[in-house]
C-alpha cells in the first residue's frame, strides 16, 4: 500500500543557498511525524513544498500515490493544513470562512460539517464573529477547524498549538490524535515543544540546514544518543549538527 | 473545472460586501458623482447649442459606458486586493483551486458589482436627466460586451502586476482609466487625435465602442466590422491577460513569494 506521503529527493534552491538538500521520507496511514529542527533548518519550506506552494528545485512529492507536481488539484484536496502565521482572513466570520473553504475543497454535506468542528473545536459560540477579533487561541481553533474541514488523508500543521493555553494545547493534541487513531488519515508536525513531540509523535525526523540528520521513536532517540531528553538532543543537535554528522560516519 | 470553486471566490466576495458599507458605497457613489456632474454639463451644453445636438447620449452616455467599462476593471482587482489586505494567498493556493478557477471567480464577482453599478447609474441618468441606453438600439449589447472584456482582461492584468510585484504596486491600477481615456475617444472622435494616439487608439477595443455610439447618436449607419473587431481585440487581451496572470503566479510558485507575500515583496 501507498504511503500517505512519499517524498524522495526533494530540494529547494534560492540563488546560492540550498534550503532543502534531497530530502526524502515518508509518512504511513495512521502516524503522527514530527519535523523538527531550529529556525532555518528547512521545515517550513519543506512544509510550503508539500503546500504546492512553493516549487522544489528537485524531487518528487506523491499524495496517496498522486504526484503533487502533476495532478496539484487532486492531490490537494487530500490535504488541509494549520500553521500558526496562516490565520483565517480576519474579515470574515468564522462560519463564513468554513463555508468558503468548504466549498474550495468541495467538501460533502458542507453545513453539517460545519456544525460538527464548530462544537468539536468550542466554537459555536463565535460563528458568527469575525477572526480578526478572536483571540489567538480562538484564532487557531478556527484555522484547525478548517483544516479539518474536508477530513484529510495528510494534515500538515506548523506548530498547530504555538499560541494555546496549555490546557486548549493539550485538548487539541488530544483530537488530533483522535482524528488519526479513528484510522482518518496522518499528520505531518512541526513544533519546538519538545514536550509536546513526545507526547504525540510516532516518529521524528531531525531537519538542519536542509538535510535530514536523525529519524526516530521521539521516546528512545534521546537515550539512543546519549541525552537524557528530547530537549537536550534537540539543543545538541541545533549547536552541532556536524558532530552528529561526524559521529554517524 | 469546478464550479464549486469559483463560486466560492464570488460568494467570499458577497460576504464582504454584504457586511461592509466602505464597500458598497464605492459601486454607487463615485459612478453617481460623474453622472451628476456630466448630467449637469449636457444641460448646460444642450441649452447653448438648441436642439441641433442632444448632448444627453453624446457625453453623459459616454461618461456612463466608461464608467462602466472602469467598474468592471476595479471590479476584478478590488476582489484579488481582498487576498492581498487578508493576507489569505498561502490558505488560498493551499487549496485544490486553480489559477484559471480563481480568475473566473473574480470575473464573477466584478460582473456582479459591475452590473449593478451600471443598474444604479442608467436609473440615476433616465430619471435626472432623460438618459435612455436603449436609445442606442441594438448596439448596446456589443457596446456593453466589448467594455466588459477590455474591462475583465485589464482587471486581470492589474492583479498580476500587484502579484509580480508586490502591494504598494495597487496604485499602479487605480489611474488605469483615466490614463486610457484620452486614447479611447470617449468623448471626441479618433480622428481628432494626432498621428501617435490614433495609433495607441486603433490597440484599444473601446475606442470602437465610442466612434460607433457616435455613429449611432448623429442617425448615420453603424459600421459593424470594426466593432467586430474591437470584440476580437478584446476577446484576445483576455485571453492574453490569464497567460499573464498564470505565468506571474507560477513565478510566485516558483520563487516562494506566494508562501511569503508581505508588504514590500519584490523578488
Amino acid at each position: 500500500m501507498d504511503p500517505i506521503l512519499s517524498v524522495s529527493g526533494l530540494s529547494k534552491r534560492y540563488g546560492e543557498t540550498l534550503a532543502v538538500d534531497g530530502i526524502s521520507f515518508a509518512v504511513a496511514e495512521r502516524e503522527i511525524v514530527g519535523l523538527l529542527g531550529p529556525n532555518g533548518a528547512g521545515k517550513t519550506t519543506t512544509i510550503n513544498m508539500l503546500l504546492g506552494v512553493l516549487e522544489p528545485s528537485g524531487g518528487e512529492i506523491r499524495i496517496e500515490g498522486i504526484p503533487l507536481a502533476a495532478e496539484r488539484s487532486r492531490a490537494l484536496a487530500r490535504t488541509n493544513f494549520a500553521a500558526v502565521y496562516a490565520p483565517l482572513p480576519g474579515n470574515l466570520t468564522v462560519l463564513q470562512n468554513l463555508r468558503f473553504f468548504g466549498l474550495l475543497y468541495g467538501v460533502p454535506h458542507l453545513r453539517a460539517r460545519i456544525d460538527e468542528l464548530l462544537e468539536e473545536f468550542h466554537l459555536a459560540r463565535f460563528r458568527d464573529v469575525k477572526c480578526g477579533v478572536l483571540s489567538s487561541g480562538e484564532q487557531t481553533r478556527a484555522s484547525l477547524a478548517k483544516a479539518m474541514l474536508n477530513r484529510p488523508r495528510l494534515l500538515l500543521l506548523d506548530e498547530p498549538t504555538a499560541s494555546l493555553d496549555p490546557s486548549v494545547a493539550r485538548d487539541v493534541r488530544a483530537r488530533l490524535k483522535g482524528f488519526v487513531d479513528r484510522g482518518s488519515g496522518a499528520v505531518l508536525w512541526t513544533s519546538h515543544n519538545m514536550y509536546e513531540v513526545e507526547e504525540v509523535c510516532d516518529r521524528v525526523l531531525f531537519l538542519s540546514r536542509g538535510r535530514i540528520l536523525l529519524e526516530g521513536d521521539p521516546r528512545r532517540l534521546p537515550a539512543e544518543h546519549g541525552r537524557e531528553t528530547l530537549e537536550e538532543l534537540f539543543v545538541a543537535l541545533a549547536r552541532e549538527p556536524l558532530a552528529l554528522e561526524r559521529e554517524r560516519a | 473545472m469546478r464550479w464549486n470553486r469559483p463560486a466560492a471566490i464570488a460568494l467570499r466576495h458577497f460576504y464582504l460586501m454584504r457586511g461592509s458599507p466602505a464597500r458598497v458605497l464605492p459601486i454607487f457613489a463615485w459612478v453617481a458623482v460623474d453622472i451628476v456632474l456630466w448630467g449637469f454639463i449636457t444641460r448646460y451644453l444642450n441649452s447653448m447649442f438648441g436642439p441641433k445636438v442632444d448632448f444627453v447620449p453624446l457625453l453623459l452616455g459616454a461618461v456612463l459606458l466608461w464608467d462602466f467599462f472602469s467598474r468592471v476593471l476595479h471590479g476584478v482587482t478590488t476582489a484579488f486586493l481582498e487576498d492581498v489586505w487578508s493576507r489569505n494567498f498561502l490558505n488560498l493556493f493551499a487549496t485544490p483551486l486553480t489559477v484559471t478557477e480563481y480568475v473566473t471567480g473574480l470575473v464573477a464577482s466584478s460582473i456582479v458589482t459591475s452590473a449593478l453599478g451600471l443598474a444604479a447609474m442608467v436609473a440615476l441618468a433616465g430619471a435626472a436627466f432623460g438618459l435612455s441606453l436603449f436609445s442606442y438600439g441594438a448596439m448596446l449589447a456589443p457596446f456593453l460586451l466589448v467594455l466588459l472584456l477590455f474591462g475583465i482582461a485589464l482587471g486581470v492584468v492589474g492583479s498580476a502586476l500587484v502579484l509580480r510585484f508586490g502591494p504598494a504596486s495597487e496604485w499602479f491600477i487605480w489611474p488605469i482609466p483615466a490614463l486610457l481615456s484620452p486614447f479611447a475617444g470617449v468623448f471626441y472622435p479618433v480622428s481628432t487625435l494626432p498621428g501617435w494616439m490614433r495609433a495607441v487608439a486603433r490597440l484599444l477595443p473601446p475606442s470602437y465602442v465610442f466612434e460607433g455610439m457616435r455613429g449611432v447618436v448623429s442617425g448615420g449607419t453603424v459600421a459593424v466590422a470594426p466593432l467586430v473587431w474591437g470584440a476580437l481585440l478584446a476577446a484576445a487581451y483576455v485571453l492574453l491577460a490569464g497567460r499573464l496572470f498564470a505565468r506571474v503566479h507560477r513565478h510566485a510558485v516558483r520563487t516562494g513569494l506566494i508562501a511569503r507575500y508581505s508588504a514590500e515583496t519584490v523578488s
